[in-house]
Order: C-alpha cells, then structure tokens, then sequence
C-alpha cells in the first residue's frame, strides 16, 4: 500500500492539570474507515481537535500524504481538505441551513466577489438528496431537530469533497433508520476514496463500519487492530485496561413502601404522559438516547423547568416544585447532567460548594458560620470518600469522579428523600465510577429514593432495581434489572421491541 | 406566484409589519394634524431629518448582531464633526469631501479603538464604550477650547453638503441611500458581512469554523465608527455649529432605532432593512410629536419607552417563536 | 422485591430525614460489603489506590498563608492611593489642609454612596445605567412635591419611595424577561426616568428647601461631613452583608455560575429584585445629599454620575464578568478616585480633561482582571504533574 493518508506521531497535549495526549501514534489509510474507540476522558476528541487544528499539539508531528504540516487554525485543515463532524453541533441557529452547510466556503462569483445565493441554495439541496433528505435549505438551523442537525453537519462534511472526514459521535442522536443511512453515506464517501475517522461509543457502528479501529485509554495510545480480528471483550480490556468484570456493589438496600409518583407529566416537545413510582430505598434506574427527554423529565421533577401537566405525589402529597429551591425544601434534589455548567461553581472552594443549597443553616443569627460549614463539609467528604487535601481547596483542582463526589455531598447538605442522579459517572474514571456506584448502593440503603439515569447500560444494569426505557419523550417499557438484557433494553430505547 | 408572496411575507414578516406601523402613524398623524404632515416639504424635511440617523444605524445595527453595543456614537460624532470643521475654519478652500474623509477617519479610529477594547482586552461592550464616551467627549472640549464652530467657520461649499440637491433629492437622503445599499449588499452578498452575522449567533462555533471572531467584532466597530464619523459631519453642517455638546445622547436614538428595526439585542439576527425602516420609523415620531403639540420634553422619555417596549415585545415574539417550533416537533 | 433483605442496617429505611444529622450507616465502607465474593482490587489503572470508600483525612483549617495575603488587588489599590495622595501633595501645597480634604469629600462623597449598591449588581454579573436618572427622578419629585406643600421629612420619605420604585421597575423586568441584559434595560429606563422628571420640571429647577435641610449635606458629626459618617457607616453594613450572610454569598454564586446557583436552589430572581430595589433606594439617598447641598433640584441633576459609580467599582476590583471583589477594595478605589478629582482641581486642571482621565481609568481598570487572567493562564499552562486531575477542563473530554 502507498503512502497513509494521515499519520500522526508521539502526538502530545496537555491542558492545565491535565494530559489530554501522551505520545499518541495514528495512520489513517487511503480509502478506509478507521474507529477510534476509548472511555470518556482518553483523549479522542482532543485527538480530532489537534487533526482539524482547532488546538496545536505540544509535541509530536502530524504527516499528511507524507508531508509533515502544522496547522495553527481550523482554516489551515480545511484549506488541507479535512472536515469534521462535531460531537456537539456546532451549528448556527439564526443562519439558513445551505449557509450552515457552505460557511467558510461560500460559492462567490469571481467577478464582484458577492455570494451567489441560488447556486448556494441549489448545491444544497443536492448535498442533501445525496443524504436522502428533503430539509429546505433556507429554513434556519435553529428550527430543526437534532437529528435534521446532524444532517445538515454530515452536509457540510461532505460539501468540501474532503479527503479526510472525521465524525465524532455521528450517531449519538440518531434513530437506527437514520444510522442505517448515515453508514451507507459513510460507504459511499469510502468507495470514492474518501479516508473516514469515526469516533463512537457504540460497538455496532465499529462492527458495521470500520476496517480498523485505534483504542486510547487515559490519553495514551493503546493499539490498532483489524476489525475483523478482535472480539469485542479483547475490545474492551483494551478500552479500560482490564477484564470488564466491573464492580458493582452487593445490593444492600431495602425496599420501603411508595415514595413519589408520578402521573400523566407531561412537558410539550419533550416528554408526554409519563407516569412511574418509586419506593423508599429503591434504585430506579431511566435509560434512553439523547433526546429522549429523560434529563428534561427529571429536571421537572427537580423545579429546573415546569411541566404543562400532569402531578406528582410526593409521600402521598401533592407536590408541584416551581423551582430548584421549593423542590429542595419539598426533598427533591437533583445532581445534574452537566457537573461543571450547573453542578458545581469551579472556582469556588470544597466547602462553600457544599453548603450552597442550605445556605440559611449556617447562619446563626445574623453571620455565616463558616467553621461550621468547613467541618460539615469535612464530615460530608469524609462520608463519600473524598479525595482533597482540604476543604479549602478549589473544585477545579480537583479530578473528575472528587468533583463529582463534591455533589453528592451537596446533596447529603440537605434534607431529602428523592434523590434525582443524572448521568452522575459521565466522565469520571473508571475507579471513581465504582465508588460512585458504593455510594448510591449506600444511599438507597439508607432509605433515599433514588431515580439513576444513565446511558451506559451495563452500569444501568448493575447498579438499579428496576428500569425505565424513555424513546422519544414516552415510557417504552419497564423492566427488573435483574431480568432484562442489554439487548431487550435497547431495542425498548430504540422503540423496535 | 402567490407561493413566492407568501414566502417573502412570511420571511419578512417583522419589516412589514415595520411599515404597516410606519403607514399607520403617518396617516393618523396626517389625520390629527390637518394635513400638515403630508406636505412634500414635510416628507423631504422628515428624511433629511432621519439620514443621518439611518446612516449610523447600520453601523450600530453590525455592532448589535456580534452582541454589542456602542455607547460613545454621539460622542464620536461630536469629535469627528469638531476635528474637521476646526481644519475647515483654518483651511476654508479645502474641498468639502477631503472635510467629510477627515471626518469619517477620525471616527474610524475612535471605532477601531472601541473595537480593540473590546474584542484583545475582553473588556464588556458598554463598559469599553461607557469609558471611551467621556474619552471622546472630553477631547472634543479640549480640541474646542470651550469655543463653537459656526457657520462663519464654514464655507459655502461645505455647507451646501446638507442644504444642496442631485437628481431632485437632498443630498443627504441620496448618501443615505447610498450607505443602506452598501451596507445591504455587504451584510447579504459579502463574506464579511455573512461573518458578523456567524459571530454573534455562535461564537464557539465560529472559532471551530476557521472563523477570526475577534477581527470580525473589531471591523464591525470601527465600520461603525467611521459611520458616526460620518454622521457627525453631516450633523455638523446641517446645524451650522459644532461644539462640545453635539450629539449629546445620540447613541439613545441609534439603539431607539436598531430595537425597533428588529435587530436582537442578543445578537445574531437583525436585517439592514428592517433597521433602516427602524431608523425611518423612529424619524417618524420625532417629526410627529411636535406636530401633535407634544411637549418636547415628553420626547426623551417616550423615546425610551420605546425602546424598552420593543425590546420586551421581541423577547415576547421569539419566546413564541420558540414554543411553536416545539409544538411542531410532534410527539 | 428482588434484592437480598440480609442487611436491614442500623436505621429503618424509613427514616424521615436522611441528612448530615444522623451519621448514617455509611461511615467506613467494608461494614456495608463484607460478603461481596468479587471485591474490588484497586480497579483504578491511574487513579492510585482508591479501595471503595475508605475514609480519607481531609483538613478543614489551613495556616495563614502571606503570600496568597498580601497578593491581593487590594494592597495594589492601596499604594495606589498613597501614591496619588503623594504626587497631589507635591504638585499643589493645598492639598494636605484638612478643611480642603473635607470640602472636597463633601462635593464627592454623593457619589460614594452608591458604589457598594452598584458593586453587589456588577457582583451578578448585572449593571445599573439608570441611577444617575433615577437620582434625578426621586430629587425632582421631591422638590415638586415640597414645593406644592409637602412637609419636607414627608418629601423626603417620598424620594425614597421614589428611588425603590425605579429600582425595583429596573429589577421586575429584568427578572420577568431573563433573556433581557441589565444594561439594555437599565440604559432604556435611564432615558425614561430622566425624561418623567423633565416633564415634570421642564427646564426649570424646584428648591426653597427648610434651613435644616441644608445641613444635611453641608452639616458635621463628630468633626466629619454628615455624608461622610453616612458613608463609613455604609460601608460597615455592605460588609456585614456582602460578606458575611447568606444573601450575599448567593451574590457571589449567581455571579460565578448562575446556572449552578439556580440548581443549588437559589432564587436568582427574588435577588434580582431585591438589588435592583436597594441600588435605587440609595440612589434616592444620594439625591437627598446632592439636593440638600445645591439647595434645589434640576432634571438635569447627577448626570453622568453613573461612569464615576462604575469607574470605582470596577477600580476597586470587582469583575464586570460576576462574581469577584470585595468591600474594602471598592473603599479604596472610591478614595483613589476622588482624591485624583481633587488634586487635579486643586492645580486647575481642566474638567473635560478629568472626563478623559476617568474614562482612561474606567477602560484600564476594567482590563487589568482579563490581563490578569490572562497571564495566569499563560502561567498555568506549564503541564503539572498530577495524573489524578482528569477530564477536569471542558476541553479534555473524550
């Protein structure tokens, strides 16, 4: 074989505090679909970034068709022909969906320099039937769906006849009738000689997909197999760095009687007619896509947003949270989706991020006690095993499954009963996840009632009682851990069972 | 054909129902004034009147899109129209363009300047340009010395700039016209133009485009600038007298405008007609309001009811706008 | 239902608070798992040995550290003062007369009195343009409506009325329409209080004020301007709240991250309110000052007062972006910039050049926290050695 597309050598990155890159090595072939595969955290899309030149790499070259080139912005790559399908759309909402898909490379007529509308609007619509979709590029991006986005990023991926695409979590979003597609796209592109890195989670895009896949694990190369020769548990050995005989703790918890119930919510464009209970000490855990409206759900429950209708009971009262902080005083607490965004307050010390929630307790008449708040959050720490030298010290020191921690005892800060964790090990590493798993194990022991959303199924699996299937903002199917599959619960988030 | 209406109706939906507000006033104020506003002398004076005002609305109207905003416009106008009238008065046979282009210099630079505060030292908009507003007011007294420019320190070519006519128009309108064209084609048919629009809906976005945010937000400034620049000559000779307070509180009528033309304060939207129709608009009323005997000193604050009315009126719209893009994603 | 019952743990499940009170029976992990067959063998590849829930020590006191101390912004600012204080009394030999001092303390301190208002709304990320509007209103008012008759205290009373209305029409809106920016609206409500109070006054001015009135602004206690001791008196109640209660830690939240204050169950719209309120109270206060000193009240009064207010906040170190500074250093800066105002008057400096010089200073003040930013990131960018901080930067994820 000639001369690789792409190769990649001793690539090194690192942010402040942390090695995103250690040495990585990469070849990319003409012609070939190549999976990049790792947990959350190893560092691929930091790989795919330095590729399209949105970071410099510190150390290390990159070869395009043999010949070494540094790109210092995102214009260099494209000018290379490289495109990229971002994990989050980076899209334009005000803008018209051919202005999405041509931005950077708008059709300008050669003689007044001015952007030719009609062609624009023309080869879009084309680019789009290659895609066997019928969106009208001039209606704005901001009034699509996720899944209409997607398209219109794959649109701009291919509008450049790039010699390289790169697609970071393509299917993330997509229905399986719309991944179908999108693998028959991804065919199309390698036929004509179009080299394709594709990054996922899912084993069936990689097994569908690629010849090669390359696996990164905590920022450092770890090996390049042939599809074909490596089975899936080797797979993951090499993804996580050891059997995936994953840990989850011996269940412990009992379970009470009702604890909160929900009926008939329903929240318009997110989710409809949902109704489920939950009991004292019980573990219920919520599976679904993105945009299955499950975050949206449980921040309805929380107060974060309100529902049209519907009414849940809390121990047998009515309760209509209008906010975080009357679901807070009802019993409700929610560990949020997005940690850094709306869990915690990064630049802020240990302790004061604990006892954020309950603020008013540590007032004695008329001064915050902070001395209090400090051995409240030392004895909250000590509870979940926090990492930290003290509670003095920055969240943002800290690493992800600590900080993660740090929520939780913002949690355990207040009084509740219904404790609401919302993807709680989403990039955190593997030996924080198991401990996080402990915790919530310990939680429900205690008598929490605890609702865990996931999108990892095994840990969704281990962990929970009992679990609930979400498609499309409706409940799909309902189902004891103890006896449902993998297999069963994705065809019920996929609505096929 | 009638597809093609109903398309561009539904396109543009917030510029006609601009003008259906503008026609509205007109003939109720006609009606209520007994004819008097309808006059041809009336219509050509209320345009004359709102040039200016429409020439720097499209530089604001830029400067909104990237989530900005500009508070030392009457400030610029007030020292660009000072700096060239003071070279006039000592140069008397300078020709009026070479006066007009030291004008729209000097605001370019002081554009530039507020666009480099903001986008290299990341200082907030309406600080950067709450600062440079004393700055440049203060060099305007300066450069004054306390004294006016009067029309004794103006020649008559110059003075004719406001007052003369071509093709049967004020010159005035026609240079309005012409920035509205040019600021038409540029935000439509032009990459830069496109570029301000991507940078204000998405920053984050634009910096994985390839795109330079930070240059962009510079040239939307200092564009501006040059058009206060502009304006403030035209200001200048159409009043006769430049001095330190000229164009006090300008930027007001220039937001005024924008807010009204439909241009999102929150940037990324916002059309050069819909602005320019805004600035008409807004023109309108001023003429209007003493011609309904309404006190002068009602006009400020009505102004600024405005301008809060509107800009409340477009978060209500696009909040409407959002749930139906959600009813219609059916479930 | 299908998990084993063996560990009914030494509470009932059913306890109604599971808080921090009790200490739950989750302390050391082992208790929990003893009879777990496939336990856990330091699973972490990188994280260290974390044996599940083991406990850890953590401190909750530190030593005093002088070096993270005497780095403070504020000791910057206070050089910074001795310094103008320094170059004044050598450019003019008025300049350290104690009666002068005060004179001028007296002229400016109006001005003094709204920063720490103005500082809690910077602190969440807000602005208020429209105080000096909102003066003019509350002081036009109460002019109009003495002069028709009202016993003064009573016009007084109604000032302060006046100036919470205005502040609190600044902080409905803004918390019924999130999507709006403080400074769109406050700048729109600026036109339109100033113009209520030229509609009222037109262009005339409203005085013929009680004797006693004007002592308010030109009287002393305990040797000091009135206005003064007001303020001193301020500035210890701002930092009891600021910084020692709950309210004013939510400040500090909603300014750093919003969204998590929100979540953490703060009502960031009850405090939106509630500060747009207190700054348009203490407007009205500063009104009273500033009329009891000019003898009357004019539309126009105060203009422009609102670039000072902010120059001084920002000076004194609070971030335009929320969520940092402090008291003391807005102290300072309120001194820094009126002693500079002072001097230069002293040796006739003209005004439009101080309008300069405070609008140089509003710029350069507001840009020293993003370069300080930046050069600590340029700093930090130094790769550190520690493997166990993961994906902590948003960049970093996988």
């Amino acid at each position: 074989m000639d001369a690789p597309v792409l190769e990649m050598m001793n690539v090194t990155k690192t942010f402040p505090g942390v090695k995103a890159l250690d040495n990585v090595q990469f070849r990319l072939d003409h012609g070939q679909i190549h999976a990049i595969m790792g947990e959350n955290g190893a560092g691929k899309s930091t790989f795919i970034k330095i590729i399209t030149g949105v970071h410099a790499a510190d150390s290390g070259q990159m070869l395009l068709n043999g010949q070494v080139v540094h790109f210092k912005n995102p214009n260099d790559a494209q000018k290379a022909s490289i495109a990229a399908i971002y994990q989050h759309s980076t899209s334009y909402p005000h803008l018209s969906v051919a202005e999405n898909i041509f931005i950077g490379h708008e059709q300008v007529s050669k003689f007044t320099g001015m952007i030719d509308w009609k062609a624009m609007y023309r080869r879009a619509e084309k680019l789009l039937a290659e895609l066997d979709s019928h969106l009208n590029p001039r209606r704005p991006v901001g009034s699509l769906t996720v899944a209409e986005r997607q398209i219109v990023e794959v649109a701009k991926a291919i509008s450049t006849d790039s010699q390289i695409v790169i697609m970071d979590e393509p299917t993330a979003s997509l229905s399986s009738r719309e991944c179908e597609k999108l693998y028959q796209i991804s065919e199309k592109l390698r036929d004509k000689g179009t080299s394709i890195i594709f990054i996922s989670h899912r084993f069936e895009d990689m097994y569908r997909l690629a010849d090669k896949v390359t696996v990164f694990r905590d920022g450092k190369y770890i090996g390049t197999w042939e599809v074909a020769a490596i089975s899936e548990p080797d797979l993951i050995k090499a993804m996580v760095g050891r059997e995936i005989e994953r840990v989850y703790p011996q269940k412990s918890n009992q379970i009470g009687q009702e604890l909160l119930r929900v009926e008939g919510l329903s929240k318009l464009g997110f989710f409809k007619k949902v109704n489920f209970s939950l009991r004292k000490g019980e573990i219920l855990g919520f599976s679904g896509l993105v945009g299955s409206g499950r975050t949206d759900l449980m921040q309805c429950l929380a107060g974060v947003a309100r529902a049209d209708q519907g009414q849940v009971f809390l121990e047998g009262r009515k309760v209509s949270p209008k906010s975080c902080r009357q679901a807070l005083k009802e019993g409700i607490g929610l560990l949020p989706e997005d940690r850094q965004g709306q869990g915690l307050i990064l630049e802020w010390e240990i302790y004061k991020n604990v006892t954020l929630s309950e603020l008013k307790k540590y007032q004695n008449k008329t001064v915050l006690n902070e001395k209090k708040e400090r051995a409240t959050a030392k004895k909250l720490g000590q509870r979940v095993s926090l990492k930290a030298p003290t509670v003095m010290d920055k969240v943002s020191s800290l690493s992800g499954g600590n900080q993660q921690k740090v929520v939780f005892c913002k949690l355990l800060n207040s009084e509740l009963k219904v404790l609401i964790l919302d993807e709680p090990t989403k990039g955190v590493d593997v030996g924080a996840k198991s401990q996080i798993y402990e915790i919530i194990n310990d939680l429900a022991a205690q008598g929490y009632g605890v609702i865990f959303v996931s999108s990892d199924m095994p840990e969704l699996l281990g962990v929970s009682d009992r679990i609930m299937a979400m498609h499309e903002g409706v409940i799909t199917g309902e189902f004891l851990a103890s006896e449902v599959t993998q297999e069963k619960l994705l065809l019920a988030i996929m609505n096929l069972g | 054909m009638s597809n093609d209406i109903k398309h561009f109706l539904r396109r543009n939906v917030r510029e006609v129902a601009t003008l259906a507000i503008i026609l509205a006033i007109v003939v109720f104020v006609n009606a209520r004034s007994g004819g008097a506003f309808l006059t041809p002398r009336n219509i050509s004076d209320m345009f004359t009147e709102s040039a200016i005002l429409i020439i720097i609305t499209m530089g604001m109207m830029m400067v909104i899109i990237t989530t900005g905003i500009d508070l030392s416009i009457g400030a610029i106008m007030a020292l660009s129209g000072m700096i060239s009238t003071t070279v006039l008065s000592a140069h008397m046979s300078l020709d009026p363009m070479i006066i007009i282009g030291i004008a729209v210099a000097v605001g370019l630079v002081a554009g530039t300047i507020n666009g480099a505060l903001v986008a290299y030292l990341g200082i907030l908009p309406i600080i950067a340009t709450l600062g440079t507003m004393n700055v440049f007011r203060g060099l305007t007294y300066l450069v004054s010395g306390g004294s006016w420019n009067l029309q004794k320190n103006m020649s008559r070519e110059f003075m004719n700039v406001a007052i003369g006519t071509k093709f049967g128009l004020n010159n005035m309108i026609l240079i309005a016209l012409v920035v509205v064209v040019a600021a038409h084609l540029f935000m439509n048919k032009y990459r830069a133009g496109r570029r301000i629009y991507a940078v204000g809906d998405s920053e984050s976005s634009a910096a994985i485009s390839g795109i330079k945010a930070k240059r962009v937000k510079l040239m939307a400034y200092a564009i501006l600038g040059a058009l206060s620049g502009l304006g403030g000559v035209l200001y200048v000779c159409k009043y006769a007298a430049a001095q330190g307070e000229t164009a006090m509180g300008y930027e007001m009528n220039v937001i005024a405008a924008c807010v009204l033309g439909g241009v999102a304060i929150t940037g990324g939207s916002g059309k050069v007609i819909g602005a320019a129709l805004g600035a008409i608009l807004l023109g309108i009323l001023n003429n209007a309001l003493p011609l309904l005997r309404i006190s002068p000193f009602w006009q400020e604050a009505i102004r600024g009811l405005i301008v809060l009315v509107s800009i409340i009126a477009n978060v209500i719209i696009s909040l409407n706008v959002t749930k139906r893009s959600l009813e219609r994603r059916a479930l | 239902m299908n998990d084993a019952p063996k560990n009914p743990g030494p509470k009932n499940p059913g306890l109604k608070n599971p808080g921090p009170k009790n200490p739950g029976p989750m302390k050391p992990g082992p208790t929990n798992q003893a009879p777990n067959n496939q336990a856990p063998t330091s699973p972490a590849p990188n994280g260290g040995s974390q044996a599940p829930l083991a406990q850890r020590q953590i401190l909750d006191a530190v030593a005093f550290d002088p070096k993270r101390f005497f780095l403070r912004w504020e000791w910057l600012l206070v050089v910074l003062l001795l310094a103008v204080n320094l170059i004044n009394s050598n450019l003019s030999p008025n300049y350290l007369v104690w009666s002068n001092i005060m004179d001028a303390i007296r002229i400016y301190a109006d001005k003094m009195i709204l920063i720490f208002p103005m500082m809690m709304i910077i602190l969440i990320g807000d602005i208020d343009i429209s105080v000096a509007s909102t003066m003019a209103l509350s002081g036009v008012l109460m002019g109009v409506s003495h002069a028709a008759g009202l016993p003064m205290p009573l016009a007084m009373v109604l000032a302060l009325l006046v100036g919470a209305i205005c502040g609190t029409i600044n902080g409905l809106i803004l918390a019924k329409y999130q999507e709006l920016a403080a400074m769109i609206v406050t700048l729109s409500t600026m036109i339109i209080y100033r113009g209520v109070a030229s509609v009222i006054l037109e262009d005339r001015a409203a005085g013929a004020f009680p004797d006693w009135f004007s002592h308010i602004g030109w009287g002393s206690l305990f040797g000091l301007p009135v206005i003064l001791v007001f303020f001193f008196l301020e500035t210890a109640v701002f930092i009891w709240v600021i910084h020692y209660t709950a309210y004013g830690r939510s400040l500090y939240a909603l300014g750093n991250n919003a969204e998590a204050a929100r979540y953490s169950g703060i009502d960031s719209k009850r405090v939106k309110v509630s500060l747009f309120a207190i700054m348009g109270v203490f407007a009205s206060i500063a009104a009273i000052f500033l009329a009891s000193k000019m003898g009357s009240v004019r539309p126009s009064m105060a203009k422009g007062y609102e670039l000072d207010v902010i120059a001084m906040v920002v000076l004194g170190g609070v971030s335009t972006s929320g969520g940092q500074g402090r008291v003391i250093g807005v102290f300072i800066a309120a001194f820094i910039i009126g002693f500079l105002r002072y001097g230069l008057g002293l040796i006739n400096v003209p005004s439009p050049t101080i309008l300069v010089l405070i609008g140089c200073l509003l710029i350069v003040a507001a840009s020293i926290p993003n370069l300080k930013n930046l050069l600590a990131r340029r700093a930090k960018a130094v790769p550190q050695p520690s493997p166990s901080t993961k994906v902590t930067t948003s960049q970093a994820d996988g």
